[in-house]
């Protein structure tokens, strides 16, 4: 168009700081800075190297769930079943272990299993339009049945060493990293780079803001749904994997209610549950926030359920506090 | 199929008869009077608060904190119970509704007023509720022998062979089926699930609606606490831990649309006492209570598959050929 | 006698568009008066401001000689307003009577359930409806519930009922049903504000007229004192010929064919040629099954019967990214819904659709993807602070350059175009116009969905016409007449004229 007026449009928006600080990863880290800080301050042993290595074997299983969360969440679905899909696969490797299988039989089992069941929430939630809500607590019960049936009140224990070796002993000896947390932090970089630097991360943002308008630009909405269980699977088979390896001993009843922890890091990460917003680095840093928040007051001898009670309202105020906030604003603006 | 989705409650309730029926050929035990009387008994709670989340669902919401409130206000009550005086069992009910309805009102505003998606602020004080009973109880529980005789006959009152507990829930059940279908509100409900955008038109605030429903799931749930705490003799902070995903299963299994705007409270009670049947069935026929968890899951499926089957989405019709053959289809 | 209602100088505009600009319309008791315009030229915001919906940026509504200011919709139906919408909106879960009554049920907190029944009865009487008032509305067609909704608007004891395209979706028995009903309530000194594309309804039904164009009235009188063709030059308004100057494009080999396209209830035997360098118009009027034809075409539905050949080879796409690969683009009619991400940044909005371009190894290349929107948005002027900005800060114009922009970054051959001007202002129109011009120039080959005549008969070489789900006439430039094709699009005629 010759004729017609051009306009000068710059590349970027000019940088300002007031949007770096504002972005929920900054003030994600401030939080966490100031968990640390403030654990530091009430007890002498929260900054032992060694101490900290051990937190991180309390939430690294469930951080790897919340990465896949962090994906589903982002684009507008959920899965309820991921606790109950490291049962079942607790239970495979528990399992091959009695039959006195060797190690790498029993790590190929646990995500094995992980991998089958999320085939199976993703072939449900793609071939029945339900809202994956409805559908994965459906497979949280027949997944979490499954193993009640086939455990009762056993308890399964045989395990070859090796295999406990896996998260009973450090994976790096300087400075002591448990398997777990290594295989996260991989793992973070893995889907961070998926989300944020390829095509596929692309369009699940695009799915998640708009899932019509990505269908029309060609998007194969259902098949990324569909990779995007069967992932979540395959990370709660090999968080069962490695809760097995890291407590010995498999019952029908473990992991119970992760599910809501998982969801809980992936909200305050920043996720929106409305779909199209979010970041790998928030998730990352809601996960260390969590973790060593509740790692802190458990030094304190704060009991876990009375924790769950500050992790709500953190859940709760860190979604309600911008609402607020912004409310506020608009009415100075308004008056 | 689409006979199917008219008539699922009769579905429903076919299903469960039939299943009663084998139950019963394999454990004739089951099907004799007490112990289907039993089976009433013991889904009592579960009809209550499958209601009370029928209500949430149907505005397109869904309440997680169901089973910790009920924990909470149980535990709360006992409390009363055991320090306070020997208070008439009316008291406590009362005392428990009022202190379920605080906190399903807190959920309510959070959720209507400001705007914070249902599944977040659920989430949220699931977590808070539970870790609540810990701080105020101290973390002990508080046992049978601590509650106060009124306290804890209540639940165990019988009549007609049904207690106590189970006649409160028919009388939840028969005001819900009032309240939905005789009064404005109720029917409101309906209208702002089932299209926001009329109900707008219609000049129904969806978030009023939204703070009501929060709160009369919370209503039930303290209910059920007190009922729960004293029908079982003790109250601590693991009460119906889970609880909450049954109570949403039940919804689904009767038919309750997570969409919003469909659902009844017979299909909700029968998807109720489907889940009823099965848990009290299988220790009588010698099978490992385990399986309940599965068969539920699988019911759940089951439910969702034959729902979505009906609700596919139809094309436009805009040639007149099938403008006819619908017109005469629909007769 | 006093006007029941009158608008006076209402003005409303959105970011981007103007969409009415001082307009004045008055409705009498016992009247029809029929609104007229093309799509976008402010009818739905006139009853979008009568029912509440949106407040006028300036001017005032008159109710029986009472200003008001509706800020809800409640508030337009205490006063006596009443709308029957083009989609129903409606509760499809609740009983007829449950409709009526909703948001004014007779009793108190308790329903008074005979109350209901009694006058859900007699109004059905009186508009002659054969359903029960206990009648679950998904049970009925979609004439009877604009029955429902006449019998709502009747519950209000409504004096002014406005009707937005009511006919859209009725059949040709179902419409004379609804005119003696409209006839019965003039008779009962009701206004009615009765909007349609329609002229041989306009004609059959009203008793006045008011005509919009791009938001500003152009004309109003006595129906019987007026022609079609006067009333298709207001609504048009400018000599067709030289807005759009149509290029000289030489015209090339078929890309695209399409043969015997069907699917089971929205479009039967489509059948076109696309030749390189050709605007293919095709006109109708909403509902006529366009869209749904050129989505199947696109992959977004799969075809009961028909071929599609590509350049050559046949094509069955099973979704729209078969149809890309092949050369196709579809710009959406519903630009916020199917079109724009809006949180996204324009760069990622306008490489959404061939990402794989930008892709070096595993991952996307920023700067490929700067320089195709560089590029694209440039030639087509978006206006914008930076190319990351969100497009939902953008005005409905610049969305909409964004999105062709998308779709040109795929590199199509063929681009279908549905309703690409729809409420957009008059300057993006023009570079929209234009532009399509240079696609041509181009070599490409343009499918131009469109429900204004003025911008099918400036641009296309050839138009075809749907009438519902069938192409009904096809012209070609140098034999068309704006009557004939308004008339083929009603169903008036069937013509076919050397297309």
């Amino acid at each position: 168009m010759p004729d017609s007026p051009r306009y000068t449009v710059a590349d970027r928006p000019p940088f300002r700081l007031a949007d770096l600080l504002l972005r929920w990863e900054s003030i994600l880290v401030v939080l966490l800075a100031l968990v640390f800080a403030v654990n530091a301050w009430a007890t002498p042993w929260f900054l032992d190297i060694y101490n900290l290595a051990d937190a991180t074997y309390n939430f690294s299983e469930k951080a790897i769930i919340a990465l896949a969360m962090a994906l589903l969440i982002l684009t507008r679905e959920i899965d309820l079943s991921v606790a109950a899909i490291v049962a079942l696969a607790a239970l495979g490797v528990g399992a091959a272990g009695a039959l006195g299988q060797p190690t790498p039989v029993l790590v190929l089992t646990g995500l094995g299993i992980g991998l089958l069941c999320g085939l199976c929430n993703g072939v449900l939630v793609t071939r029945f339009g339900v809202h994956s809500i409805v559908i994965t607590i459906g497979t949280m019960s027949l997944y979490r049945g499954i193993a009640q049936v086939s455990l009762g009140d056993q308890a399964l224990t045989a395990f070859p060493q090796p295999f406990l070796d896996l998260q009973q002993t450090y994976f790096l000896a300087d400075p002591p990293t448990p398997l777990s947390f290594v295989l996260f932090l991989a793992l973070a970089v893995v889907f961070g780079i998926v989300l944020h630097l390829t095509a596929t991360g692309r369009r699940l943002f695009a799915i998640g803001a708009n899932p019509v308008a990505a269908r029309f630009s060609g998007i194969r909405v259902d098949r990324i749904r569909f990779l995007l269980f069967t992932v979540s699977g395959l990370m709660a088979g090999l968080a069962g994997v490695l809760l097995t390896a890291r407590i010995g001993v498999v019952r029908p009843n473990i992991a119970l209610g992760w599910e809501l922890d998982v969801v809980t890091m992936v909200i305050l990460g920043g996720v929106a549950i409305s779909g199209g917003i979010g970041s790998i680095p928030g998730v990352v840093l809601a996960v260390l926030v969590l973790g060593f928040a509740t790692f802190g007051l458990t030094l304190l001898n704060v009991p876990g359920i009375v924790i769950n009670v500050l992790l709500g309202c953190l859940l709760i105020g860190s979604i309600a506090l911008p609402i607020l906030i912004r409310r506020a604003m608009r009415r100075r603006r308004s008056t | 199929m689409s006979w199917l989705a008219a008539h699922r409650e009769v579905v429903l309730a076919l299903v469960i008869a039939l299943m009663v029926a084998a139950i019963g050929a394999y454990a004739p035990a089951f099907v004799e009077g007490t112990s289907l009387l039993g089976v009433l008994d013991d889904t009592a709670l579960l009809f209550m608060l499958a209601l009370g989340q029928m209500v949430v669902i149907l505005t397109r919401g869904i309440d997680l904190s169901m089973a910790a409130n009920l924990a909470l206000t149980g535990m709360l009550v006992a409390l009363v119970g055991q320090h306070g005086p020997d208070l008439p069992a009316l008291a406590y009910i009362v005392l428990a509704i009022l202190i379920g309805l605080g906190f399903g009102l807190g959920n309510g505003v959070l959720i209507g007023g400001l705007g914070i998606p249902p599944i977040v602020v659920t989430l949220g004080t699931l977590s808070i509720f539970r870790g609540m009973i810990v701080v105020i109880g101290g973390g002990d529980q508080v046992n049978a022998s601590e509650m106060g005789r009124t306290f804890q006959a209540f639940p165990h009152k019988a009549l007609l062979g049904l207690s106590s507990v189970f006649w409160i829930a028919l009388a939840v059940a028969i005001l819900m089926q009032l309240f939905l279908s005789r009064t404005r509100t109720g029917r409101g409900i309906y209208a702002v699930g089932g299209n926001p955008t009329a109900a707008r038109y219609c000049g129904l605030v969806l978030e009023r609606y939204q703070v009501l429903v929060y709160a009369i799931a919370g209503g039930i749930a303290g209910l059920s606490g007190y009922l729960w705490v004293a029908r079982y003799g003790v109250a601590y902070s693991e009460i119906a831990s889970g609880f909450e995903l049954t109570i949403i299963a039940s919804c689904v299994i009767g038919g309750v649309s997570i969409g919003g705007g469909v659902g009844t409270v017979p299909g909700t009670l029968l998807g109720a006492l489907f889940i009823g049947v099965i848990v009290n069935a299988l220790p009588t026929m010698q099978v490992s209570p385990f399986w309940q968890m599965a068969i539920s899951g699988a019911a759940i499926l089951a439910a969702v598959i034959i729902n979505a089957r009906a609700e596919a989405h139809p094309d436009k019709l805009i040639l007149p050929e099938a403008r006819r053959a619908a017109a005469g289809a629909r007769g | 006698m006093a006007p029941v209602l009158s608008l006076s100088h209402i003005s409303k505009g959105f970011p981007g568009v103007q969409a009415l600009d001082d307009v004045s319309l008055t409705l009498e008791r016992g009247s029809v008066t029929a609104l007229i315009g093309e799509n976008g030229a402010g009818k739905s915001t006139i009853v979008k401001i009568l029912t509440g919906i949106y407040t006028p940026d300036a001017g005032t509504v008159n109710v029986e000689g009472r200003d008001r200011r509706f800020a809800t919709p409640k508030d337009a139906w205490a006063a006596g307003i009443a709308a029957i919408h083009q989609e129903t909106v409606m509760f499809d879960e609740l009983s007829v009577q449950e409709n009526i009554f909703m948001g004014h049920m007779p009793g108190g907190r308790l329903i008074d359930r005979t109350a209901i029944r009694d006058r859900t009865k007699e109004l059905l009487a009186r508009i002659d409806a054969d359903f029960a008032p206990e009648t679950p509305l998904k049970r009925l067609s979609v004439a009877q519930k604009h029955m429902v909704e006449i019998a709502r608007a009747l519950s209000h004891e409504a004096a002014v009922i406005i009707m937005d395209e009511p006919t859209a979706s009725l059949s040709r028995h179902e419409i004379g049903e609804l005119f003696s009903l409209v006839d019965q309530l003039r008779d009962e000194g009701r206004a009615i504000l009765f909007i349609s594309h329609k002229f041989d309804e306009i004609f059959r039904v009203s008793d006045r007229w008011v005509c919009l164009r791009d938001g500003r009235k152009v004309g109003e009188g006595l129906t019987a004192e007026v022609t079609e063709p006067e009333l298709v030059r207001l609504m048009v308004g400018r000599p067709i010929d030289q807005v759009f100057p149509k290029r000289d494009v030489v015209i090339g080999e078929v890309v695209l064919e399409v043969e015997g396209l069907s699917n089971a209830t929205e479009f039967a035997d489509i059948s076109f040629e696309l030749r390189r360098g050709e605007i293919l118009g095709l006109y109708g009027l909403v509902g006529a099954g366009r869209s749904e034809a050129m989505q199947c075409v696109f992959g977004l539905s799969q075809p009961t019967r028909g071929r599609i050949v590509m350049e050559g080879r046949p094509l069955a796409p099973r979704a729209p990214g078969d149809a890309i690969d092949a050369g196709i683009s579809y710009v959406p009619e519903d630009r916020q819904e199917q079109g724009v991400v809006l949180p996204l940044g324009i760069r990622a909005n306008i490489t959404l659709a061939s990402l794989a371009r930008h892709a070096r190894g595993w991952f996307l290349s920023s700067s490929s993807e700067l320089d195709a929107t560089r590029a694209l948005g440039d030639r087509l002027a978006v206006k914008a602070a930076s190319w990351e900005q969100p497009v939902m800060e953008l005005s409905g114009g610049n969305q909409q350059k964004v999105v062709i922009a998308k779709w040109l970054a795929t590199q199509p051959r063929v681009i279908i175009l549905d309703e690409p001007t729809k409420g957009i202002d008059i300057g993006s129109k023009a570079a929209v116009h234009a532009f399509i011009g240079e696609l041509v120039a181009d070599g490409l080959a343009v499918v131009l969905i469109s429900s204004e005549l003025p911008e099918v008969m400036g641009l296309a070489d050839r138009i075809l016409v749907m009438h519902e789900g069938r192409i009904v006439a096809r012209f070609a430039r140098d034999a068309w007449s704006a009557e004939a094709i308004v008339a083929a699009a009603t169903g008036a005629v069937a013509a076919d004229r050397a297309a």
